[in-house]
């Protein structure tokens, strides 16, 4: 297929027809209605269905079932409407269904602003509804890969059995850039026939229940450690990044995901003609988080900085992965407010002068 | 050579239930799991459990079962009826779960006209939390969370769900039964038989709310609790079919002249 023009929201959508997923269920919330009005109209042309929940709470209850019936079902929203789907993605998480959700971030907390943001890191990398589980995470940073991320999601989640969150901010929804979606896609998984979804129990097959409640602590416990050999598996298997000027030498490295690392390339393109040397990590997978790469390219640097939309949250990972050998900075912005190349590089600055050096 | 005239139905388990005795939960799991026999439907029937005292009903059908969050069971089976519209979907929920947390989702379930069947158990209180007020507690009666009665100017009045959902202008079979004698419980039987066949012809969303008892939680023997359900449910429960899909009821009259 050619190269189309297309909004992220509706390449979002696209791909996920694309990737064989004839269900959505949604409610509206800004920046995000694009996705669902397309799928609106989309998934009819391909025999699918869409369907307009009365809450975030009924969408994410709906796409429980529709996994579970083993269908590839989907769903996006923004922040505030992530924050209602909590209890039924822990639901998804622990029975163990292939569910894809797309989070175009806005600025929090509570009602916060419309404008992007990235302050949903924590909720999608850290469990955010109760009880131990993990989401598969994946941001995307232009709108292209937005809709490759979306297609490999539906394979993850049906690999793994686990929902796959894709944590875009505002801008990848909103923003139009060139799309290809070519043909004669090959899984980036290996797929097996859903044996277990509740399809309706003939002849003397047992029941297949879509379950996750265990009232035998034992059973329980040996069920959390059953995911947790899965996320383990996913550790090992699934970390994404990519990296810009790491392989060279630099005094700064770099860490940012999502859009803002587009800025950073920015920043570091102005600060090499300036005779400053950065390089940067850009994880694609924020769970799980590129820890060891991140180890290892923050040892050639003399210190690290973090740039977000938010007051600091993948910080936290990058200090776990750093372990204290490297002073680590941080530049944020919030509230929709969105960084330039230049405050970058003037962080940088200020960052390699001596006076900050030495400070985390 | 003798013949058969009752057996467990192929949709019932052969497993003890966890009900506490004088509890009307088991004779409605019968009536829907005969209900699935006889319509020949029980290889692709999907239930969805909900939480309260049926959160384990997927131990007691030999269909397929989703466990539902508290409240959300409509929604779960939307899900898995428009993802499978060839499969027989049914939601087993109690007073709580659908009349309290569940209210938006049932409301909507119904005016989507989701063509699904909800079993609703209508026993005027919590049962598995240990029995605390429902909104369909009675005035006056005892709970642990009104120790003197269900006070109506604090709680409101106790809602009549078949009432309320026959309001919507969405096509749909609504009714209220009984099981607390053999004969309302063969009413109830035919209510929730003609609740699937709706549903198996793709008519319509179909409800059928079913008053049961608690001995347990009322704080009544087991034995007292059908006399009591009749004394104090019936009046303000009343049974009967409150909507059916072939009538345009409650349409919307003229304004003015």
């Amino acid at each position: 297929m050619a190269k189309k023009l297309m909004k992220g929201s509706e390449a979002i959508g696209e791909a996920a027809v694309q990737a064989g997923c004839k269900l959505f269920f949604g409610y509206p919330i800004t920046p995000q209605n694009e996705i669902p009005e397309y799928m609106s109209h989309r998934l009819p042309q391909v025999g699918g269905m869409f369907v307009q929940a009365e809450s975030e709470v009924a969408a994410s209850n709906m796409i429980y079932g529709a996994a579970g019936s083993g269908e590839r079902v989907f769903t996006s929203s923004s922040s505030p409407g992530i924050s209602l789907m909590q209890e039924a993605i822990s639901y998804i998480a622990g029975s163990e269904l292939p569910v894809v959700l797309v989070n175009i971030m806005r600025a929090g907390p509570g009602l916060g602003g419309i404008l992007p943001s990235q302050a949903d890191y924590f909720q999608a990398t850290k469990g955010g509804g109760h009880g131990d589980y993990r989401l598969l995470v994946l941001a995307p940073w232009s709108v292209q890969e937005a809709a490759d991320l979306v297609q490999d999601a539906f394979d993850l989640a049906d690999y793994y059995r686990n929902p796959v969150m894709i944590l875009g901010d505002g801008l990848i929804g909103q923003m139009m850039e060139p799309v290809e979606f070519k043909e004669g896609r090959v899984p980036c998984k290996p797929l097996e026939p859903k044996k277990w979804a509740a399809t309706g129990c003939k002849g003397d097959r047992p029941t297949n229940i879509i379950n996750s409640l265990y009232l035998d602590p034992k059973e329980l416990e040996d069920h959390n450690q059953k995911l947790v050999a899965k996320y383990e598996t996913m550790q090992r298997d699934e970390v994404r990044f990519a990296e810009y000027g790491a392989t060279e030498k630099y005094d700064l490295l770099i860490v940012a995901y999502g859009t803002v690392a587009r800025v950073c390339v920015t920043a570091i393109e102005d600060m090499r003609e300036e005779g400053i040397n950065a390089a940067m990590i850009r994880p694609v997978s924020l769970y799980p988080f590129p820890y060891a790469k991140v180890r290892e390219a923050a040892q050639k640097a003399k210190a690290v900085l973090v740039t977000e939309l938010s007051t600091g949250q993948m910080i936290e990972d990058v200090r776990l992965a750093v372990e204290g050998k490297r002073p680590i900075h941080f530049y944020g912005r919030q509230g929709g407010m969105l960084i330039s190349p230049e405050e970058i590089t003037a962080k940088a600055k200020a960052i390699l002068s001596k006076k900050e050096a030495r400070n985390g | 050579m003798a013949e058969t005239v009752f057996c467990r139905p192929e949709a019932l388990a052969n497993v003890h239930t966890h009900y506490c005795p004088g509890c009307t939960h088991g004779v409605i799991h019968r009536l829907v799991a005969e209900v699935v026999d006889e319509l020949g439907v029980r290889e692709r029937t999907i239930g969805i459990a909900p939480v309260g005292c049926s959160v384990l009903a997927y131990n007691y059908f030999t269909t397929d079962f989703h466990e539902a969050s508290h409240g959300r069971a409509p929604a779960v089976a939307t899900g898995v009826k428009r993802a499978r519209p060839d499969l027989v979907v049914f939601s087993y929920q109690g007073d709580g779960d659908l009349a309290s947390i569940g209210m938006g989702e049932i409301v909507h379930c119904a005016n989507r006209g989701e063509k699904i069947t909800v079993i609703f158990v209508n026993n005027a209180i919590y049962g598995m939390t240990g029995g605390q007020m429902a909104p369909t507690t009675l005035p006056g009666q005892v709970a642990t969370t009104c120790q003197t009665g269900r006070d109506v100017s604090l709680a409101g009045y106790p809602i009549r769900v078949s009432e309320l959902l026959s309001t919507l202008r969405t096509p749909a079979f609504v009714a209220r039964a009984s099981v607390h004698t053999p004969l309302m419980a063969v009413n109830a039987k035919e209510m929730i038989r003609r609740a699937f066949k709706y549903q198996i012809a793709n008519a319509c969303f179909s409800l059928v709310e079913v008053l049961s008892t608690c001995p347990t939680n009322w704080g009544i023997p087991p034995a007292e609790a059908t006399a009591w359900l009749e004394a104090n449910m019936i009046p303000y429960y009343p049974l009967g079919i409150f909507k059916v899909p072939e009538k345009e009821d409650r349409a919307p009259k003229p304004m003015g002249k």
